[in-house]
């Protein structure tokens, strides 16, 4: 072991200059690559800044150079978006399907995980990955039968039917990500509290939710945030303008036949897009915790 | 102890026999009901009647056996789309893991602006998909998309030139410019989840067996092939599943960017069902239709659930 330390050593030396050559150019690759994939990435969206604020004359010729302002920039288009489109209806309802649906998620989770962390002795863990299975049930498996059953409850195009079937993936993984925290809450300081004379109810009120509350924003926004990002029920249960989100919305009001309005298009996606990302980011390295399954310890 | 016995005795929902089932029951209702009955309806679907206008299973006579099955068998439609399916997915999901694992390794390096070069590599995921694919959408626009207009001014496309004479490429309206535009945008969305995944098991490479990696003088080649793929290897596993799972059941992209079209030659499955169970009304076929779905589904929960419980194993 030691000799080949010893003449690694040597060789480092001797291949000094060789290795700040290859260092320099890694250095550029690295730059180029990130670069690459940054642009990969952001394109669309930067497509759509850009042409949120183009003029109809400088857009719609074919001939003009599209990555410049041909005319000048133009609040136009998102004056027509708020003024004149169901936008701001579907930003409201997006809203309030986002906040109740958050709601039911945290009164529903907080005592599952509780439960599972605690309560429920060897096999809440099994319970609990069992649990987080049912969030790789994808929308698409299950949207035609909850057709049914919305149309059944007398909710066909209602938004309080996406209200009522969001939390199926909501609770789910929110569930598997509080028990993390819970987890982490020692038990004394609970077991104390008792001891003091509080009910278990009051301990946990006292303790161990306050104690938590990192958690528990980290699920307000995770819900609030898949929420926003949801389709497919969207899609299958509204049909009515004054029902539809915004990711519905947008997509089957705002392109009328062969008449788009392309840059209030663009417009209504990336007011939205952009505010939901910072919000994602937040939270984003807890939601892969919880994806990995605790096979990586980080 | 003791005082843990008369606290018992005192209130009845201090018992955590009471106490736990009591905690869990709105959330196992709210997924039996929810989750687990639709999953049961979605097979009785299949073998029912039923439509948008008469969603009920009623009694015996609305059970149609394996008709539902049959007619969708017969259309040709259904077996381009479940083709469509497993190619789109084999072939982005090939391209995310080759391009995750190169996006990992330049993220879990330190260079000036990284924060800003993540925030972006990860907006096709963070940014609601609908959203995003409009973006694309206009991109491949059949007159005014700007890979269009780079491709005329550089000579490739337009009158006597390689691409022409025509003066667009029509991405979304070709066969297999439309089949290659959903796929890129498959990979522009998953690549993402699979990246973080990746880097998650990156950083979790202890930092000493890098470290007497580099006093052996390993270059980086060796390091790769030696040190992190096959430490990477459960990790990648993981991520590729679920980047699996996200492109296979996919219905908002193959919507959005082409709804199946030019002639039903990027129909996936999910949008078949939706097309034929919510746009035409007859719920059973697509139900039927989106059964398809499930065996891939049961096989990748099974393989996940290995996962969880080797890595269970290993640190207890």
């Amino acid at each position: 072991m030691a000799t080949t330390t010893a003449s690694a050593t040597e060789t480092h030396t001797e291949q000094a200059g060789r290795n700040r050559g290859q260092r320099v150019l890694g250095r550029v690759v690295l730059y180029v690559v990130a670069t690459g994939f940054a642009l990969f990435a952001a394109l669309p969206f930067a497509w759509m800044v850009l042409t949120t604020f183009k003029a109809d004359s400088d857009l719609y010729r074919p001939a003009n150079n599209p990555f410049v302002y041909n005319d000048p920039p133009t609040w136009h288009n998102i004056n027509l978006l708020w003024n004149d489109t169901s936008y701001p209806t579907f930003i409201l309802n997006t809203l309030l399907v986002a906040v109740v649906v958050v709601l039911i998620t945290i009164a529903v989770v907080v005592p599952a995980a509780y439960a599972l962390t605690r309560l429920t002795g060897r096999w809440g863990e099994s319970l609990g990955i069992l649990i987080f299975l049912v969030y790789l049930v994808p929308p698409t498996l299950l949207f035609i039968p909850l057709t049914g059953v919305v149309a059944d409850l007398g909710l066909q195009n209602s938004k309080w039917a996406m209200v009522l079937v969001y939390p199926t993936f909501t609770i789910p993984f929110c569930t598997w990500l509080l028990m993390g925290f819970f987890r982490g809450v020692p038990w004394e300081i609970e077991e104390q509290a008792m001891i003091d004379g509080y009910s278990r109810i009051q301990a946990i009120w006292k303790t161990v939710l306050p104690v938590s509350l990192p958690g528990i924003l980290t699920v307000v926004i995770f819900s609030f945030t898949l929420s926003l990002h949801e389709f497919v029920y969207a899609l299958a249960f509204v049909q009515s303008s004054d029902q539809k989100t915004v990711s519905v919305g947008v997509f089957t009001e705002l392109i009328r036949g062969d008449v788009f309005f392309w840059q209030s298009l663009m417009a209504a996606a990336a007011l939205v897009a952009f505010p939901v990302a910072l919000l994602y980011n937040y939270f984003l390295d807890r939601f892969i915790a919880g994806f990995t399954l605790g096979a990586v310890k980080g | 102890m003791s005082a843990t016995t008369t606290r018992d005795e005192r209130y009845l929902m201090d018992r955590d026999r009471v106490l736990g089932p009591l905690f869990l029951l709105p959330a196992v209702v709210y997924i039996l009901a929810l989750v687990g009955l639709p999953l049961v309806l979605a097979v009785l679907y299949a073998f029912s009647d039923v439509t948008v206008a008469d969603p009920r299973i009623s009694g015996r006579d609305d059970f149609v056996g394996f008709d539902n099955f049959r007619a969708i068998w017969s259309d040709n439609v259904f077996r381009k789309a479940l083709r469509n399916t497993v190619v789109f997915t084999l072939i982005s999901q090939v391209i995310v893991l080759l391009l995750a694992n190169i996006l990992a390794m330049v993220l879990s390096a330190d260079f000036h602006g990284k924060r800003l070069v993540r925030f972006l590599v990860l907006l096709p995921w963070t940014t609601p998909v609908a959203l995003g694919v409009l973006g694309w959408f206009w991109m491949l626009d059949s007159v005014y998309s700007p890979i269009d207009w780079m491709m005329r001014e550089v000579g490739l496309l337009g009158p006597d030139t390689p691409f022409g004479p025509a003066r667009n490429m029509y991405w979304l309206g070709t066969t297999h410019l439309a089949q290659g535009a959903v796929i890129l945008v498959h990979v522009w969305r998953t690549l993402p989840l699979a990246t973080v995944i990746l880097l998650a098991g990156l950083t979790a490479i202890p930092q000493d067996i890098r470290d007497a990696a580099d006093i052996d003088g390993a270059g980086f080649w060796r390091q790769l092939f030696y040190i992190r793929l096959p430490l990477l290897l459960p990790i990648m596993a993981v991520a590729l599943l679920f980047a699996i799972i996200f492109a296979f059941t996919d219905l908002t992209i193959a919507l959005v960017l082409t709804r199946g079209g030019p002639v039903n030659d990027t129909q996936v499955l999910a949008s078949w069902a939706y097309f034929k169970g919510i746009q035409g009304g007859n719920l059973a076929q697509g139900a039927a239709i989106a059964l398809f779905l499930l065996p891939v589904l049961v096989a990748i929960a099974i393989a996940m659930l290995r996962l969880a419980r080797r890595a269970g194993e290993e640190t207890a």
